[in-house]
């Protein structure tokens, strides 16, 4: 299980467990499971998807942005975000 | 009614109304030290996260980005002074101005030139009263910052730092910042800290071993990305924190006036009461004076 956390300078968006998360680096498309190694990258404009344990996905769209992932913690920072579930 | 009664009820009357003000604004104060140190804690999972990525690259890489690497032969340093845009607050802008004083002498004393950015208009004032070089300032915001406002100072900042000090007048070496830390709701202390280039990295929480990153796409444009950001988050910190610190100094001080009020108003009150006693008793000895004289003056034509 991954732990997930959504923030932004200003507040925590959203945090919680979940299966997996899909988000877009500048190199291209991601994915995390659990169990990922230690990962730091900038993130490219875009959506970060996040499927929760309970197998709803929520979807948030990340400004200048970055992942960060180590121990099976998953951080997305992001400048400004927007739920579009 | 005599005139020194008179003069006393008016003082009481002004005092009054100024109590009502000052405890108007220390109910106000206390209501937002609470919102503001509320912010401060929003904001901190992004300013840890970001710090433990800012170390982990700057540890694990070997990087040299011209954010991070001292220049060999320093000649400029920035220094931004975080203050209130009211007074009314104590010796809070004083406090921080003075610490800024401090650190330019000694900026000085290393043989540096020292160019000055302003946040709040109390201490732009001071700055332009006594005719002191400004590089740049920006007020309106000092009680309750954004971070739009973080990114707008700092990205002046980091364009200073990049610019090359020794061809560019607005160019500078070092990056320094002078904010009021918010400790508990009675201390809060002016502190002067070096924002870049980047030494210790402090974090928060206890030291963590860091795990063996991978960088995605490498660490020298992780570290590019990273390290405006993380100067927008630890000027955004410092405001914020300033800014519970200007409430809390604010609701100490206008306790401390309210406090005076009803101490002056106790006494105004007792001179009052005094002057009224003795009003009367000159009355009584008028009437009495009076009357005696009567009394003896018919006595005499009886």
């Amino acid at each position: 299980m991954l732990k997930v956390e959504v923030v932004t300078p200003e507040k925590r968006v959203w945090s919680g467990e979940a299966k997996m998360v899909t988000a877009r680096t500048l190199e291209g498309d991601l994915g995390v499971l659990p169990g990922h190694a230690p990962l730091l990258g900038v993130l490219a404009d875009g959506t970060v998807s996040i499927k929760s344990t309970d197998g709803s996905v929520n979807d948030f769209i990340i400004n200048g942005g970055f992942i960060s992932v180590s121990n099976d913690r998953v951080s997305i920072l992001g400048e400004a975000q927007v739920v579009t579930n | 009614m005599g005139a020194q009664l008179r003069i006393y009820r008016r003082r009481m009357r002004s005092v009054k109304a100024t109590k009502k003000i000052t405890k108007a604004m220390e109910l106000i104060s206390a209501s937002r030290i609470v919102k503001a140190q509320q912010k401060v804690a929003a904001s901190s999972p992004y300013a840890n996260e970001l710090t433990r990525a800012v170390s982990a690259v700057a540890s694990l890489s070997t990087t040299n980005h011209p954010l991070t690497t001292a220049s060999a032969n320093p000649k400029r340093a920035a220094v931004l002074i975080i203050t209130a845009d009211r007074g009314m607050a104590g010796a809070y802008s004083n406090a921080a101005i003075k610490e800024g004083d401090q650190l330019v002498a000694l900026l000085k004393s290393r043989g540096l030139e020292v160019n000055t950015y302003l946040v709040g208009r109390k201490g732009i004032n001071f700055y332009k009263f006594r005719n002191r070089k400004i590089t740049a300032s920006w007020s309106g915001f000092s009680d309750n910052p954004t971070y739009a406002h973080a990114r707008e100072v700092s990205d002046a900042l980091i364009a200073a730092f990049i610019a090359d000090a020794q061809v560019d007048l607005n160019g500078v070496d070092e990056l320094h910042i002078i904010y009021t830390q918010f400790k508990s709701m009675i201390t809060q202390t002016p502190d002067a800290k070096r924002m870049l280039p980047l030494e210790v990295v402090e974090s928060t929480g206890p030291a963590v071993i860091l795990p063996m990153y991978e960088f995605e796409p490498n660490a020298g444009e992780v570290l590019n990305a990273l390290l405006p950001r993380y100067i927008q988050a630890r000027v955004f910190n410092a405001m914020l924190q300033s800014a519970a610190s200007e409430h809390a100094a604010r609701r100490r001080a206008m306790k401390s006036a309210t406090d005076n009020a009803d101490e002056l108003i106790k006494s105004l009150t007792r001179l009052a009461n005094a002057a009224r006693q003795a009003e009367i008793t000159q009355e009584i000895s008028e009437i009495v004076g009076g009357a005696d004289a009567l009394a003896s003056a018919s006595a005499g034509s009886e």
